[in-house]
This record gives structure tokens, sequence and C-alpha cells, in this order.
């Protein structure tokens, strides 16, 4: 099994991490409406990158989520940050 | 040279020292512009580029492969075709698939070995039964052959099965269809390559698709690693590079690319009459002519582009087998690997224009990509030729995701992944 690292718990199995979803995706502004075609696609479009990836994973043993940077074609771990960071 | 493969020419060329026998296409050089562009020299590409020719009389038309045919999910996936679906549109979708199938080892002079085995999903617990009762009802309605059977009735077909009373999942009936069944995918790739070649298309490998050519907004060719080929209309069946792909003009799509993995086993004597697949486990499996298990599973929790099986999936898979068939435990596996596959929302996939003009998507089949090539190719040219949707392909349509109009399959047939 692959290692990954949890920024709190360090490097555990794989199996203990969970795919949440691709870094950076905001929610759009709906107090002024929305139209049709942008929500379909804050709901729906992914980057869904070749080679260099940043997204959210959940450690599940610590429920915490975090940044995790890696490569989708070698499967490579670049690094793991807190989530909170990424976000400013 | 002989062309036409029949047993009258096997039995010539067999007394002839087998020296008749040409190439079964060309190796042709890229010309500098094309009516068509086929992107992709997969079962899909090459169905589109035949059925251009056959159906619409275009035969000026090129398939560009950036490796070789059918080396993509063509080859890679457990060769089961089918068309157990719930929704109307699915199944016009799918069961196209399925009877043009069943006619393509003489329509195309190639043997792609269809074997219409039958499938069953099995059933395992009284919710699931009412669930399976209700999903040949709609198979039925929909016009595709289905059959609701009893635990005896699994037993009776599938003896390999377990049906120990102390089991995690008893079975306690399934779902069968008879028309489904198994292809040689190679054939089906190389028979679609041969018959489109044979109407004049070039097929074009080794010719990897660096960028799209946009001219006034309009796509008008591709820069590849042989040059520049203009193109009157640029279709694309890429699959799992279909982000990629639709990224180099701007357009985002709705499409996670997963691997999904599969797994041979040793040769063994006859134990499965069918395939079958058995959802608690995740697990499916059927026996191929040579006698290798062929087993397959759910997509892997992750989005990869990495071409190649990895340990926590293989575990699931191989488990839910020891499972369902307790008597195949010690059975060594031969071969694992893996394929890119584009999954959708709603597990159905994406036909129609790009939103670029000039350009039009052929992807978002995900995990079914395999049964679904004749139907794919059929749709594909038609969109390709005349512009506009066929009737069965209008519903899958990128737009429905601004509409709403899902066609859920994922949640419908209970799709494993």
């Amino acid at each position: 099994m692959q290692i990954f690292p949890c920024p709190f718990c360090g490097p555990r199995d794989e199996r203990e991490f969970h795919f949440a979803g691709e870094l950076g995706k905001t929610r759009p502004d709906t107090r002024d409406g929305v139209s049709d075609a942008d929500w379909a696609r804050y709901l729906h479009e992914q980057r869904n990158e070749k080679g260099h990836v940043r997204e959210v994973w959940m450690h599940m043993p610590c429920s915490e989520l975090f940044v995790l940077e890696r490569d989708s074609v070698s499967m490579a771990v670049i690094g793991s940050s807190p989530l909170r960071g990424a976000a400013e | 040279m002989t062309k036409t493969y029949s047993a009258f020419n096997l039995l010539r060329e067999g007394l002839r020292a087998n020296k008749g026998w040409g190439r079964a296409w060309r190796t042709p050089e890229p010309k500098p512009s094309y009516d068509v562009v086929i992107i992709g020299g997969g079962g899909h590409g090459l169905a589109t580029a035949y059925y251009l020719a056959k159906n619409h009389g275009l035969r000026n038309v090129a398939v560009l492969e950036k490796g070789w045919l059918g080396g993509g999910n063509t080859g890679r996936n457990t060769t089961v075709i089918r068309s157990n679906y719930f929704y109307p549109e699915s199944a016009a979708l799918y069961d196209l698939s399925v009877k043009l199938y069943e006619g393509l080892s003489k329509d195309l002079n190639y043997n792609v070995m269809f074997s219409q085995r039958g499938m069953i999903v099995t059933a395992h617990s009284e919710p699931e039964m009412e669930m399976a009762a209700r999903q040949v009802n709609a198979m039925r309605l929909n016009g595709v052959d289905a059959e609701l059977l009893d635990a005896a009735e699994v037993r009776r077909l599938e003896p390999a099965l377990s049906f120990r009373a102390d089991m995690r999942h008893p079975i306690h009936g399934g779902v069968l269809q008879k028309r489904a069944g198994t292809g040689r995918h190679d054939a089906v790739a190389w028979g679609y390559a041969r018959a489109a070649d044979a109407a004049g298309v070039d097929i074009i490998q080794n010719c990897e698709v660096l960028d799209l050519i946009l001219e006034a907004g309009r796509c008008v060719g591709v820069n590849t690693t042989r040059g520049e080929i203009r193109a009157g209309v640029v279709g694309a069946a890429v699959a799992g590079h279909s982000s990629v792909l639709a990224g180099m003009v701007g357009v985002g799509l709705p499409i996670t690319s997963y691997a999904l993995q599969a797994f041979v086993s040793e040769p063994l004597k006859p134990v499965l009459n069918r395939v079958v697949l058995c959802p608690p486990y995740g697990t499916y499996v059927s026996q191929s002519d040579k006698g290798g298990l062929v087993i397959g599973g759910g997509l892997d929790r992750v989005p990869s582009y990495g071409q190649r099986g990895n340990m926590p999936m293989q575990e699931e898979v191989l488990s839910g087998l020891s499972e369902m068939m307790p008597m195949l435990n010690k059975v060594k596996l031969l071969r694992h690997w893996a394929g890119i596959v584009d999954v959708t929302p709603d597990s159905s996939p994406i036909l129609g224009p790009s939103g670029v003009e000039g350009l039009f998507l052929n992807c978002g089949w995900g995990t079914g990509g395999f049964k679904a090539i004749p139907a794919g190719g059929y749709l594909f040219a038609h969109l390709l030729a005349e512009g506009t949707h066929h009737e069965i392909s209008r519903p899958f349509d990128l737009s429905r995701f601004d509409t709403g109009y899902l066609v859920d399959e994922g949640a419908a047939s209970g799709i494993a992944h």
C-alpha cells in the first residue's frame, strides 16, 4: 500500500484517506441569482488535470480535511498541508 | 491479394502456404487536410470512421491515434456486452449497440467472437429482489429482454456460486439478460479498422494531437507530432483524456478520470457459463474461451491518469470474488492492469457538440465504453456528418448538465461504480 502524509498524524496507509474533491472551487454568490450555466459549472465541471494536482482529502481516523498535492499520473505525493492556510 | 475472410479463402490460402494474405489495413502518410478528422483510434473512433463511410458516404476521413489501435480502454476492458439499463434513453442507446454487435462479425467480415452467453446480476435480500423485479419490468417496457430468477434458478444456471446458508450476503435470486455476453475486444478494434480502411479511411498511428487549431472561434484542424492536419470537422473520442483535449480550447467538462482495474486468472476448466455480477461485493466475472477468469470491479477511489493497477482495489475485488465463489480461493492471477475511464456525474455518456464550432465530443462512457462501441460510432458518425443529433443521441448532449435533465444510470441501474 502507498503511504500518504497526514499533516496532523504523519505518514499513514493510503486506505485511511478519502478523496473529497478538487481544491479551489468556490460556491457562486447566489444573492443576485446565478445563471443555469454558471450553476451547472459549479456543480459538475472538474478541472481533471493530468500531472500536478491540488486536492482536498480527509484523513478518516482524525477526521481532518487537508490539502494533498500529488501527481495524477505517477501517484507520487508532492506535499500535504492543513486546509486552513490554503483557503486564505 | 486475398482480402475477404471466408472458409473458401482459408482453404485456398492454406493450400498456398498462406502467402496471399495482405495487411489488414494500410499505414498511410497523413494528408494535409480531410473532411473529418477523428482523434482517438480506439473502438469508438474506428467505428465512427467506419459508419461515416458506410452510412454517410464520407471517405475523406482520418483517424489519429497517439499509440497503437485499441491500446487504450478498448484493449483494457473485461469485454462484457449488455443493455440492462433502466431509463428508456439508455435502453435505446445500449440496445442499439447490442443489436449492432449481433450482426457485426458479418457486417465487418471479421469475427468479433460475440458470445451471447447471458449475464446474471444477483440479488441478495428481499428488498433487492423487489428492485430486481422493478429492473426486469423497466427493461421489458423498454423492449430489452430480461428475466427474473429465484435462488434455485440461479443455482441451476451457475452452480459454482456459493449458496452456503451462513453467507454474509446469501443469494435470493437475480436478473438474467440472455442477449448479453462477451466479445473479443481487440477484434472489435481491428475489425472496424480493417473495414474503415477498405472504405478509404486513413488510419494514422503514432500520431499524437498536441493542439487544436482555432480560427475565428472555429476548430479547423489539429497540430500533431506528424505535422498540421486541417479538417472540415473534428471529432474527439479520447475517453479518459477528454478533459485534457477539451482543455486545449478552453472547454471544461463534467468529467473525472479514474483508473478502472481488471484481472485475468490462469486458465481453468469450465466453471462459469455466463457473466455474473454480485453487487454487494462489487465484483463481476466471466470465463474466457481460453479458460481464464476475467474479473472486474469498481472504480479506484482516487482520480488518476496512471494506467496501472494498485493494491487497495485489487484486495477489494478479489476478496469479493472469493466470497462469491470460495472454490476459486487458490486460483492464481496471470495479469492485472488498468485503463483510464471518463466518468460523468450521471454515469451516462456525452455525445454532441462541444460548444466550440467544428469540434464534437464522444466521451463520458466511463466504465462501460466497450459495450457501446457500435452505437457510439454509429451515432457519432451521424453527428459529424449531419451536424445534428440522431434521436437516440439527443438526450446525451452536453447541455443536459445545464438543464438538469440527467440520465442518472449511476443511481437507476445501480452501476457498481
